[in-house]
């Protein structure tokens, strides 16, 4: 099992959410998050003078699947969140020891 | 008593509500741009003012301010205690209302002057050193000052020196002060690396717009009447506000590329308090001219403020001492007798001495409030050190000062 968290632009979040929905990735987790890569940060101006922010606003879904599907999850978020701008975020694939239900007691791919 | 005129008396006593209001709408306005941990602590630092100088006013400031004269410089202590002012009118100051009306109505002046310097030194006084400073600095820098320009036989007055609402009184007393206080309490921790950014501009918008309203109060009221003076304040009011506003962002869309709301709130309040001197005394095109020369003006030194290291945190200084003495000013180029028979010719009447009159008048409050503030701030600090510890600032006023925080 793989565990795939992905950095997207706050506004690309549904379109990644549908694509990922058509091809039957049933549950994600995301939250809203701050952060800067190459993209640095951008600047904002109170009373003329300009201040730099570093940390922009992201968001960050998780997703945990079959190794055999992580592949598709990933470039199926990486077309959804594309915009060819600085910015458009990352992909992290990460190993998945073991999952379990809460109500069930299940485990592994079961559980996912 | 039967000179006393009902419409008067009701007009001067809803202007002096509306001149209440805008303590804690500025309370707001500058709780808005400091940083969510020091909100509480901004908000109290004019909330507070209500209580402590409203009290000081009563039992000293109302009689050092107005009560009868020692040599042009004070008022005596006969009105101490409020001994004496009641439902008769004076007739040295409005003869159509109650004394105790006008009592009231100027009490609220001597409330909001001092909260305005707060912004100068935002973030970073303790609590206890602010209290003493700002009753010190009441009693003897605007009582003082008050009497000078507004006070029956006040040398200022005498010489013919005009302020119709306060520029001089209020805005450039406070924004000498605030230069003052932001040199002696020095720059915030961070000041140059970290952006102090505002953490609720809406907050600042919302103070912006009680400050407005009670402007109404501020400036009409002081005609003391409800006339055509106080007709003719009220509109220059408006009209210097939304000219200052509209300046403001124009010049910054250009200079910065964005119509900023804090951009369109301070042009808005850098338009109303250089008016204020002039408010009554000018016609409506003048107003209009004086919101413009204020809006441009007062950006200018506000973007330039970081040029000299210069923390007036919240631009006391760039606002509301260069709009007193811009709008003290342009009454002296401005001010017609065909406006307001009471008030002067100006420069542009033909009467270049009462330009003069002027300078002399933005002088003398200038470098009085200026020193005195910087004596005053410096003995309160060798008493109590005025400044935040560095633990206490980077924890905010919230929680260090107070002991409760604005957000959970």
């Amino acid at each position: 099992m793989k565990k795939i968290e992905a950095i997207i632009k706050p506004f690309k979040l549904d379109d990644v959410k549908e694509a990922l929905n058509e091809i039957g990735i049933a549950g994600m987790t995301i939250s809203e998050v701050k952060g800067y890569g190459r993209q640095k940060g951008h600047k904002e101006i109170y009373r003329g003078a300009e201040y730099v922010v570093d940390f922009l606003p992201k968001v960050k879904l998780e997703i945990v699947t079959e190794e055999s599907k992580a592949e598709e999850v990933v470039n199926t978020i990486r077309e959804a969140a594309y915009t060819g701008k600085i910015g458009d975020g990352k992909i992290f694939v990460l190993p998945v020891e073991e999952v379990v239900r809460v109500r069930t007691g299940e485990k592994g791919r079961e559980a996912i | 008593m039967e000179q006393i005129q009902c419409g008067d008396t009701a007009f001067i006593l809803v202007s002096a509500a509306l001149v209440l209001l805008m303590t804690p709408g500025l309370g707001l306005f500058y709780g808005g741009m400091v940083r969510s941990k020091n909100v509480l602590g901004t908000i109290m630092q004019s909330l507070i003012m209500i209580s402590v100088v409203s009290l000081e006013w009563v039992y000293l400031g109302y009689s050092m301010s107005f009560g009868p004269d020692i040599s042009g410089f004070v008022g005596d202590l006969s009105f101490v205690g409020l001994k004496g002012v009641g439902a008769a009118p004076n007739p040295d100051y409005a003869p159509t209302i109650p004394h105790m009306v006008f009592m009231i109505y100027q009490c609220m002046f001597a409330v909001i002057t001092p909260a305005l310097m707060t912004g100068t030194f935002a973030e970073r006084m303790r609590f206890a050193p602010f209290l003493v400073f700002s009753v010190l600095w009441a009693v003897l820098v605007y009582n003082p000052i008050c009497h000078w320009v507004w006070g029956a036989g006040g040398w200022l007055k005498a010489k013919g020196v005009l302020d119709f609402a306060g520029g001089l009184v209020v805005h450039l007393s406070s924004g000498a002060g605030a230069l003052a206080a932001a040199l002696v309490i020095g720059k915030r921790k961070g000041y140059g690396k970290e952006g102090f950014m505002p953490h609720n501009l809406p907050m600042t918008l919302l103070g912006t717009a009680l400050l407005w309203f009670g402007w109404f109060g501020f400036n009409g009221g002081s005609a003391l009447a409800a006339d055509g003076i106080a007709g003719v304040a009220f509109t220059n009011t408006h009209l210097a506000g939304m000219a200052g506003m509209a300046m403001w962002v124009l010049v910054e869309w250009f200079h910065r590329g964005y119509p900023t709301t804090l951009g369109a709130a301070s042009g808005a309040i850098a338009g109303l308090a250089t008016v204020t001197p002039a408010a009554g005394f000018v016609g409506p095109n003048s107003a209009i001219l004086i919101g413009l020369i204020a809006g441009v003006g007062c950006y200018a030194a506000v973007s330039s403020k970081t040029k000299i290291g210069l923390d007036d945190s919240l631009d006391v200084v760039g606002i509301h001492g260069l709009g007193g003495v811009l709008g003290t000013l342009c009454l002296g180029l401005f001010a017609s007798k065909a406006v307001n028979p009471g008030g002067a010719d100006g420069l542009f009447a033909g009467n270049s001495s009462f330009f003069m009159t002027q300078l002399f008048g933005v002088g003398v409050v200038l470098v009085y409030a200026f020193v005195v503030t910087f004596i005053l701030l410096k003995l309160v600090d060798a008493v109590s050190r005025l400044r935040l510890n560095v633990e206490d600032e980077v924890q905010g006023l919230d929680l260090s000062q107070h002991s409760e925080t604005a957000y959970n």
